[in-house]
């Protein structure tokens, strides 16, 4: 992969992470970020993005340049790791917004930024994303209360570690990784209902690289290509699939020749894809009025888990009642069921029968001829 | 000596690779002509080679004098490591162990050295004689009917357990329904591997909360399909499993085989054995635990132990005492044919019997006690540094070997497990094994110290272990460059991952590099 100019973008959203401490579930209005401060929060974000850029600036020093907003959105705490940042000419308020975000990372991709550096949540990733799809990649610190998104670094240091490799290394490996965010009213409420928006691309952390002595090793990408060859052995005409959303699924599309939409849930038969991202009405009108057997086709939410509940809503319970837990083939990498840690899969389709009727041990498709199995939470 | 060795510096030649160098005419040793007499008897050799076989141009080997050869292959074995110049730990799973030196003189030996495997038996009988009685020996330490040492590898020898599993199932006119092997996450890859390659499908068990297989995961896969288990045990953790007894008695029931890899065998010798166990076949790595050396993928052996039921599908042939003599038993109607021709590689089955023969029973029972006395102390005296900590349980006593996490660390610092491991180097002493695949443990260390380290060559490991995780937390950015002192800079990692920079032959080499 080919670096354009040693410049990124850093966007600390100061006011991400106000909410958790005071037990307030996110900061996604000002009413909140109001009450907040009044209950004593601190702003953590700004104080983890200047660790991780002080180790930045001890790993490139001036090799690289910062283009930031002005204030706590960026630039002091930029200064206070020890860079000169350019500083876009835009104004700062005292409770930041999501409007905000926007309009900085808007100026930033005119700048042709090779890589964007925040400090946030969920809803600081949603708002970059909403501007720059997958087009730049990203690291985040971790600083919000959601943090439901695959976007994050483990610490500030690593993500600090991240931006170093990406700058200095000649062979930068990419990955998507899922944007999700959940509804704070709903959540405040005690109803936990997220969505998926999106894939961004990230530095591929070198986690997963194995000492020399194990021989072969297997990239993300090949792994993936592994499962879905085996996905298409399996496909059989006479049968009606529902497939879920994400890479693993969209891989499959590739090896099934279809234009497999990435976010939504589609419809396959016969070859070809009958339905493109389908609403759960859609789901079950074209069910009911077909006499094939049906099966599901899904994956599980890396580093976190659900299997249905989570960006695939579409997938009813009543569908997956119909179709029977037998007819749900669940696709992953191993590495993805190893970002697990061992908690089990989730699931939550809204009903209680189906969610237990899910529970237990289920086989993960993980290969060619290569299956696990795993645990599905009660 | 327990300081860390500060005025360490590792040779480094910047050697070319051997087909870079010499020049046209070169040469290391001159061949006399033929005789003539001979020239008249077989005429043009080449003439019996079918024309299609024979190559149209010249091989392209190296022309090179023999002081260069020498300078250079010295240069390179100066250049390693290994158990003759530093004390490994460092390649848990692997089991370095001190190999004998007598052992290379006897199999140095000419009525080990320049003997054919086509000679008549008659005139193979000592070796014949060794590898029948070391078939007893390796039948007493596990239990086992009998033995094969034809495969030549472990993975090769695992491989050998899913054909004799693929056979059983044939014979009784199982075979295509009985197509799912189960292994477990922590067991060797080539557990997963092998019996892929052998037509299988391959399940894995994941880890349970403690470490080791959950339990209730095997019962939820097997089915009439099932047809076989291939697990190591201890797994790569060094974890004791309880359930080892009752996951064989539940894979049985269902109609399967249990295959024991015992690549990590080293802490079990006179303590507890395959068969006793119930499992129905094994394989030992004869070039790690038994002491025979690791080759570089060259010379090893993998014993393979079968139950009565299964000694009919060994490989072929099997060396068979009649009364007056051993033979070559070649008629053997169920056989899954040749792993590897002729015998294998006997000199490995030599040193290894030699090995058990000096150490007798006894012997080896102190053998897999020391390497667990050793596995303990290292831990224990490991858990005192400073980022570094057990999996699952601070607590619990392993085997012979252990899966570290330095987890805390890396959180601490930044830094990876990697830049640990490579920073080994600038001590001396091997850059330490880290993990199989996949990794299920969060910045791993996995290391074996075997019965073959002294109390001091232990507290030196720990001290270098010490001195890096001190330097990790005052001078991150210093490891990240690491290895400074060592025969090679650090190596792009990256290339690892990217089949494109891979050439197995000069040639492919040359290809990619233009």
């Amino acid at each position: 992969m080919k670096k354009i100019k040693p410049t990124f973008g850093l966007i600390i959203n100061p006011i991400s992470g106000l909410g958790g401490r005071v037990g307030l579930k996110g900061t996604d209005t000002t009413e909140i970020v109001a009450t907040a401060i009044e209950l004593g929060a601190k702003p953590e974000s700004t104080i983890r993005a200047t660790t991780c850029l002080k180790e930045i600036f001890i790993g490139l020093n001036t090799s690289v340049d910062i283009i930031c907003p002005p204030g706590i959105m960026g630039e002091t705490s930029a200064r206070a790791a020890g860079f000169s940042p350019f500083v876009l000419p835009i104004q700062v308020p005292d409770f930041t917004s999501a409007e905000d975000t926007r309009i900085a990372v808007e100026m930033m991709v005119s700048k042709k930024v090779s890589l964007i550096l925040f400090a946030g949540g969920d809803g600081t990733a949603r708002d970059i994303y909403s501007v720059i799809k997958d087009s730049i990649p990203v690291v985040g610190i971790p600083a919000g209360v959601k943090m439901h998104s695959a976007v994050y670094a483990t610490t500030p240091k690593s993500a600090a570690r991240l931006v170093n490799n990406y700058f200095v290394s000649t062979d930068i490996n990419l990955k998507d990784v899922e944007v999700m965010d959940i509804d704070e009213d709903a959540f405040r409420k005690g109803h936990l209902s997220a969505s998926l928006y999106g894939y961004m691309k990230v530095p591929f952390e070198r986690r997963y690289i194995q000492g020399a002595k194990s021989g072969g090793i297997e990239s993300d990408e090949s792994a993936m290509s592994a499962v879905a060859h085996e996905i298409s052995r399996r496909i059989e005409d006479n049968i009606l699939y529902i497939l879920g959303p994400g890479t693993t699924l969209r891989a499959i599309g590739n090896a099934l020749g279809v234009d497999k939409t990435l976010l939504g849930v589609d419809l396959f038969k016969g070859g070809k894809l009958i339905a493109e991202d389908v609403t759960n009405l859609q789901i079950e009108g074209i069910v009911a009025k077909c006499n094939n057997p049906v099966k599901i086709i899904v994956t599980p939410i890396g580093g976190q888990g659900h299997i249905f509940g989570r960006g695939n809503q579409q997938i009813s319970p009543s569908i997956i009642k119909r179709v029977g837990r037998e007819s749900i083939v669940i696709v992953a990498t191993t590495n993805k069921l190893a970002s697990l840690n061992g908690r089990p899969f989730l699931v939550d389709t809204g009903d209680p029968e189906v969610d237990q009727l899910l529970s237990g041990y289920i086989r993960v498709v993980t290969g060619v001829n290569m299956e696990s199995v795993y645990r599905v939470s009660d | 000596m327990t300081q860390p060795h500060d005025n360490y510096h590792a040779a480094r030649w910047n050697e070319p690779i051997i087909m870079e160098m010499g020049s046209e005419g070169q040469r290391g040793v001159l061949v006399d002509e033929t005789d003539q007499a001979i020239l008249e008897e077989i005429q043009n050799p080449l003439d019996s080679v079918p024309q299609n076989m024979l190559r149209s141009s010249k091989l392209k080997l190296p022309e090179i004098s023999q002081a260069h050869i020498l300078r250079h292959y010295t240069r390179l074995s100066q250049m390693t490591l290994g158990f003759d110049v530093t004390p490994d730990a460092s390649s848990g799973t692997c089991t370095m162990k001190y190999s004998p030196k007598v052992n290379e003189a006897i199999c140095r030996n000419a009525s080990v050295l320049d003997v054919h495997p086509l000679q008549n038996p008659s005139s193979l009988q000592g070796i014949l004689k060794i590898l029948f009685d070391f078939e007893q020996i390796m039948c007493e330490i596990s239990g086992m009917y009998k033995y094969s040492f034809q495969a030549s590898s472990g993975a090769q020898g695992i491989y050998t357990n899913a054909c004799l599993i693929r056979a059983y199932h044939e014979s009784n006119g199982e075979g295509k329904q009985r197509n799912e092997i189960i292994t477990t996450a922590f067991s060797h890859p080539a557990d997963a591997a092998t019996p892929s390659v052998a037509g299988f499908k391959v399940i894995t068990l994941m880890p349970g909360e403690n470490g080791y297989p959950d339990f209730q995961s095997l019962l939820s896969v097997l089915s009439e399909r099932t047809a076989g288990l291939m697990v190591t045990n201890p797994e790569d953790t060094g974890l004791f499993n309880p359930h080892i007894p009752d996951m064989v008695k539940a894979v049985q029931d269902a109609g399967g085989l249990c295959a024991y890899d015992q690549a990590n065998a080293n802490g079990l010798f006179g303590v507890v054995r395959a068969g006793d166990t119930g499992f129905d076949l094994c394989q030992f790595n004869l070039h790690k635990t038994f002491s025979a050396p690791h080759s570089a993928q060259g010379q090893g052996t993998a014993a393979v132990g079968v139950s009565e039921k299964l000694a009919k599908f060994l490989p072929t042939p099997v060396v068979d005492f009649n009364d007056t003599e051993y033979v070559l038993n070649y008629d053997r109607p169920d056989s899954i044919g040749k792993i590897r021709s002729f015998l294998g590689n006997v000199q490995t089955v030599i040193k290894a019997y030699s090995w058990v023969m000096s150490l007798g029973a006894d012997g080896l029972k102190s053998v897999s006690e020391t390497a667990v006395l050793n596995n303990n102390y290292l831990a224990t005296k490991l858990m005192q540094i400073k980022g570094l900590d057990l999996p699952w349980d601070n607590n619990v006593r392993r085997i012979e070997q252990v899966r570290y996490t330095w987890k805390q660390l890396c959180l601490d610092t930044g830094l990876t497990t990697s830049d640990l491991a490579r920073k080994m180097s600038d001590y001396g002493l091997q850059t330490y094994m880290e993990s199989h695949v996949p990794r299920l443990v969060d910045e791993p260390m996995t290391l074996e110290p075997t019965e073959s380290l002294s109390l001091d060559d232990l507290d030196a490991y720990v001290a270098v272990l010490k001195d890096i995780s001190a330097q990790a937390y005052s001078d991150p950015e210093s490891l990240k460059g690491a290895p400074y002192k060592s025969a090679s800079d650090q190596l792009p990692q990256n290339q690892f991952n990217d089949p494109e920079t891979w050439a197995m032959t000069w040639k492919a080499y040359k290809t990619k590099r233009e």
